[in-house]
């Protein structure tokens, strides 16, 4: 189960993070690092940031090691939002 | 950062549009305003490439000043990197960056094919952190503790040294922001081998280093304390990426760094131009009356203006040219300085005062006219929202802070800002103020009298021509560095060459000191010639 409006969400700060234009539909649950050319380990602290201000969660480096595809991202906000 | 306007919406639009501008001054205008926003770290980051872009291969246009800039040390470099360039663009600094490798900071610098070497860098910037430098750990005993500390200061200095080699212009060091963690607890700063009070040592001697001349300190340790350890530290990004403070803070960090290399480029603002009603006393000066407006000790609000004032005083004494621009009559904006007893702000202290009803953009070029700077150099505030926002869009290129709604927090926004940061303070520097205050008198008497040669003449003017001893050394130092106009040749000495020019008995250094009526000018002039037998050849 995963809510829409959360991959909007990721999509749009995507967008802002990487400086790219990202139509709906252009990020799914099974997008990976390997699909956006600008995703690199750099952007990627930037990106968890943006989503940790984003959405008033923290992240342990641990999960952030086992995230691979922005649906464990999507599952991971989930489950830290939830009240 | 609650001095700068919060970025508008589309400000990823808006930096795609620039990228379709053609090029020249307008196109520099445009980032500057953009850069001129509450930025967030990714947003610096692509204005930074936005610029890039755009200047491509070019000389950058005004208001930018073209720097190249290394960055060596410890940690996450080429997350550093970007954010100070792009808050370089506030500050009129147009970056070109170059990293150095993770801890390789001596490496880097003592590596004769390094990248570094071949990047023609004007500045170098040194990154340290206390994780790296190995005084996150406690040292034994005392000896042990301040031998750690030497051998932390010594790498840091064989970096700057190493730096000195190929870096044309100032090497800026970064004090070490301690851990937060306690060791002992209060026991910690009278232990002089726990991490805390080896680094409160360290960053000691490095201050007493920047004391010198040789190098620019950059204050991260208090940056750290102001935002706090708590937010300040997060162990997280440490562990995974050597990043040593959270990345939300980068455009904080960044801002300290880059102001501080505008500074050593004379780009800090040199004026502080006050409005009156609700910014230097509660109230309206023409509606309340003297009796009315609210300054002074007894009520909270009187004390907010007062420490306003209080502010203002100490700016003026450590050189900043302060200045009236109000829309009031000019009769009743001068009357709480003549006449209310708890005013700390005087007409003496003021250069230059405008109060009258034309447009505040107006009154703002007519000060910074009469004071011979430029509008770069004002600073204005005022508590009225749509008046900041009319004259940004009229001045952009004078700094104009958001204001919080309680006046009691007026100064501490104003001085986060970071407007008049400074690199050295000099005799020349306490008496500024004073100076363009004779300044602007001489204007008038200028304007008063029907000719030039006149005026000249009704100056009394002396000038007086002597060596340069230790005391007339920096502000010598300052002239050589700064003066363009008037400097035949602009080569620039740094102090420690300047002094071995003194010492040189082939040379012939001096300098001369001009007075007038209106007051000491201070050192203006100065002169180096090489000694070749009969003919002398100036070199400054």
């Amino acid at each position: 189960m995963s809510d829409p409006e959360t991959l909007d969400e990721i999509r749009n700060i995507m967008a802002d993070v990487f400086d790219l234009d990202l139509d709906q539909g252009s990020v799914t649950p099974e997008t990976t690092a390997n699909d956006i050319e600008e995703w690199d380990s750099l952007s990627h602290i930037r990106l968890i940031v943006a989503i940790e201000r984003k959405f008033g969660v923290r992240f342990t480096n641990a999960e952030i090691e086992s995230l691979k595809r922005v649906g464990d991202l999507i599952a991971l906000i989930e489950a830290k939002a939830a009240p | 950062m609650s001095w700068l306007e919060a970025a508008p919406r589309d400000f990823r639009n808006e930096l795609r549009t620039l990228q379709n501008a053609p090029f020249g001054d307008e196109l520099a205008m445009r980032l500057f305003r953009l850069a001129n926003f509450a930025l967030d770290e990714n947003q610096l980051i692509h204005l930074a490439r936005a610029a890039e872009s755009c200047f491509a291969g070019r000389a950058a246009p005004p208001p930018f000043v073209a720097l190249r800039v290394g960055v060596v040390g410890d940690g996450a470099l080429s997350l550093l990197a970007p954010a100070i360039a792009g808050s370089g663009l506030r500050h009129q600094l147009f970056m070109t960056t170059f990293v150095g490798e993770y801890n390789r900071a001596l490496l880097d610098a003592l590596d004769s094919s390094g990248s570094l070497r071949e990047a023609d860098l004007d500045m170098a910037l040194i990154v340290a952190d206390v994780r790296a430098l190995g005084l996150d750990r406690a040292a034994a005993t005392a000896a042990a503790a301040s031998e750690r500390v030497e051998r932390a200061f010594d790498q840091l200095r064989r970096t700057a040294e190493a730096l000195r080699a190929f870096v044309s212009a100032a090497i800026l060091v970064q004090t070490i922001v301690p851990p937060l963690e306690p060791l002992f607890g209060s026991y910690d700063r009278v232990e002089a081998g726990s991490p805390y009070s080896m680094v409160a040592s360290l960053n000691g001697q490095i201050g007493n280093w920047a004391a010198g001349g040789n190098v620019v300190l950059v204050d991260i340790a208090r940056l750290a304390e102001t935002v706090g350890l708590e937010t300040w530290d997060d162990p997280r990004h440490w562990h995974a990426s050597k990043l040593s403070f959270a990345p939300s803070l980068l455009p904080a960090y960044a801002d300290v760094v880059a102001r501080a290399m505008a500074a050593t480029r004379g780009l800090s603002r040199k004026c502080l131009v006050l409005e009156l009603d609700d910014t230097l006393w509660g109230g309206v000066i023409g509606d309340d009356g003297l009796a009315g407006i609210q300054v002074g000790q007894g009520s909270a609000v009187g004390e907010a203006y007062l420490a306003v004032q209080r502010m203002a005083l100490e700016l003026r004494a450590r050189g900043v040219v302060l200045a009236v621009c109000s829309k009031n009559e000019d009769r009743n904006a001068r009357l709480p300085f003549r006449e209310h007893p708890d005013m700390l702000l005087r007409e003496d202290h003021i250069a230059v005062f405008q109060a009258n009803w034309a447009d505040k953009a107006a009154n703002l070029r007519a000060i910074a006219e009469t004071l011979n700077i430029g509008v770069e150099a004002l600073v204005f505030l005022d508590d009225n929202p749509a008046e900041r926002l009319r004259v940004r869009r009229e001045l952009p290129l004078a700094a104009v802070p958001e204001l919080p709604d309680d006046p009691a927090l007026y100064p501490r926004t104003l001085a986060a800002a970071g407007y008049f940061e400074a690199i050295a303070f000099s005799n020349e520097d306490r008496g500024r103020a004073d100076f363009y205050r004779a300044n602007a008198l001489r204007a008038a008497a200028l304007n008063a009298s029907r000719d030039v040669g006149a005026y000249l003449a009704s100056l009394d003017m002396v000038l007086t021509i002597g060596f340069v001893d230790e005391t007339a050394r920096p502000r010598v130092a300052q002239l050589i560095k700064k003066s363009n106009q008037f400097n035949l040749t602009t080569r620039r000495y740094s102090e420690a060459e300047l002094a071995a020019a003194i010492r040189d008995a082939s040379r012939h250094v001096v300098q001369a000191r001009l007075l007038d009526r209106f007051g000491d000018n201070g050192i203006t002039s100065v002169l180096i010639a090489d000694k070749r037998g009969k003919a002398w050849e100036i070199d400054t």
